[in-house]
């Protein structure tokens, strides 16, 4: 198996370059091309069915799962192409981790939610240590602390959507993929997470699907807009730091989606 | 507009209280025009129930302005802008604050008017009118710069300032010359000064102005080099 390398000379971590995407002879992506920096927030914005959750889940491999997904193009994760036949996808998951719109805890104690992965993993260090770090990074450990037994089902949506990003964050990933994270959450676990988003892009490189444009324009660094042609694949217009995409855009396209009139 | 390839417009109500503010803002402009004219006129004519008149009616410029502003930070609050219609709500509270600063200048002339009093002013007044003349056509200009998101209209009044500030050294040369031969017109000649000073001000405002409309249509900030061209 080819080893992924732990750095590139550029602050790129992931790099996309004439990606297309099919499911069967359907092109739900076309021709996308998207450099993502290191340790920064990237957004994901565009209507609904322009292909935002599609191209999360390329970059994880999460499409293998679906029959007859297919892609063509490149996918570079710190200079290496993750669709390279010698490339195990399993491992790609445990370096690009995801947190998912409905906040999914398995029905085990908070404990081992956390745990599970480094289980799998065969970590070997001590558990306990790394169940508290990953807590105290998704800030939910003073919540639960004691009640670390306690079924991931009996917190809130609030706090299962900050498990859910311990657990994530517990086999120490470089990329955290979030598929609207906060979309089911209430407005004040909604800025909980995007504290969360801030605080963790110090050290993880974040890409977050969001329909909340408010939210886009408050936790990332960069946006990308993205929108879909006649033939209904989803394509990127335009890509820019995310000041300048919502003061001023370059494209009419992202102006009339961003300020609500389009789309 | 040109042809957008995506779904049906929206927000038509957003648009129209968009287009409702830039039309107080618009009357704003015209009365703190008329305003300025007529502390001029008044001044020129020393028609003093006209300067009171002016004085007066500054109340309803501040009340406008304050109406205007409280709109623009409703809108800001509920409809969360952003991109061009940010823009263009930022811009508007920018240019309703310049219009009732000019407004403030207009009430300060009929002021000094009434100091003024029964005295007649130390010289035929000649180059004041010119310069209110100016002031006012930037102003216009830079509304009418506003609402067609001319920037070409906006650099030109950027550069027609220099025209104003070119008659206030004239004034302020002349007025000093005949201060200095007369001490005993001190007084009202540095009423003229004050006057020819508030004119300058204003045709600066009108330049306040045409910036926001250059931030308004371009997103930048006026690039100076380019006010030189015109």
């Amino acid at each position: 198996m080819t080893t992924i390398t732990e750095t590139t000379a550029t602050d790129t971590t992931l790099s996309v370059t004439n990606l297309d995407m099919y499911y069967g002879s359907f092109r739900a992506l076309r021709d996308i091309n998207l450099d993502v920096q290191r340790n920064s927030v990237t957004a994901l914005i565009g209507p609904s069915g322009s292909g935002k959750s599609t191209l999360l889940r390329c970059f994880n491999r999460m499409n293998d799962l679906i029959p007859g997904a297919r892609v063509e193009g490149q996918v570079l994760f710190n200079g290496e192409d993750i669709y390279h036949p010698s490339i195990d996808p399993t491992e790609i998951r445990l370096r690009v981790g995801m947190v998912f719109q409905k906040p999914n805890p398995f029905p085990k104690s908070i404990y081992d939610n956390v745990a599970f992965g480094l289980r799998i993993n065969g970590f070997r260090g001590n558990m306990d240590e790394a169940v508290e770090r990953s807590l105290r990074r998704a800030a939910l450990w003073d919540e639960v602390k004691d009640r670390l037994k306690a079924s991931g089902l009996t917190l809130s949506g609030g706090q299962q959507q900050r498990l859910c990003i311990a657990r994530a964050v517990a086999v120490q990933p470089d990329i955290i993929l979030m598929d609207e994270p906060a979309s089911a959450l209430d407005p004040i676990s909604t800025l909980a997470i995007e504290d969360l988003m801030r605080e963790l892009s110090r050290d993880y490189t974040i890409i977050v699907v969001t329909h909340n444009m408010q939210q886009a324009a408050r936790v990332s660094d960069w946006t990308a807009f993205m929108t879909m042609g006649e033939d209904r694949a989803g394509y990127l217009v335009e890509v820019g730091d995310t000041h300048q995409i919502f003061t001023n855009p370059r494209d009419e396209r992202t102006e009339g989606y961003i300020t609500g009139r389009f789309g | 507009m040109t042809n957008r390839p995506m779904g049906r417009h929206q927000r038509a109500e957003f648009d129209r209280d968009l287009q409702n503010l830039q039309d107080e803002l618009l009357a704003l402009g015209s009365m703190v025009e008329k305003a300025t004219i007529k502390s001029v006129d008044a001044l020129k004519t020393r028609d003093l129930a006209m300067s009171q008149q002016v004085i007066r009616e500054d109340d309803i410029i501040d009340r406008k302005r304050a109406e205007l502003e409280e709109r623009a930070v409703d809108l800001i609050a509920i409809q969360q802008p952003v991109a061009s219609d940010l823009r263009m709500l930022i811009a508007a509270l920018h240019v309703s604050m310049e219009l009732e600063r000019i407004g403030d200048y207009a009430e300060g002339i009929g002021k000094i008017s009434l100091m003024m009093g029964d005295q007649p002013p130390i010289k035929p007044l000649v180059d004041i009118p010119r310069m209110a003349e100016k002031a006012t056509a930037m102003l216009r200009a830079s509304l009418d710069a506003l609402v067609k998101h001319d920037v070409e209209k906006a650099y030109k009044v950027l550069a027609d300032d220099d025209e104003v500030d070119a008659l206030y050294d004239q004034v302020y040369r002349e007025l000093l010359l005949i201060m200095v031969q007369d001490p005993k017109v001190i007084e009202r000649g540095t009423y003229l000064l004050w006057t020819a000073h508030d004119l300058e001000r204003i045709a600066d405002r009108a330049t306040n102005i045409a910036e926001q409309v250059v931030y308004l249509v371009t997103g930048k900030q006026v690039d100076p080099n380019q006010v030189s061209r015109y």
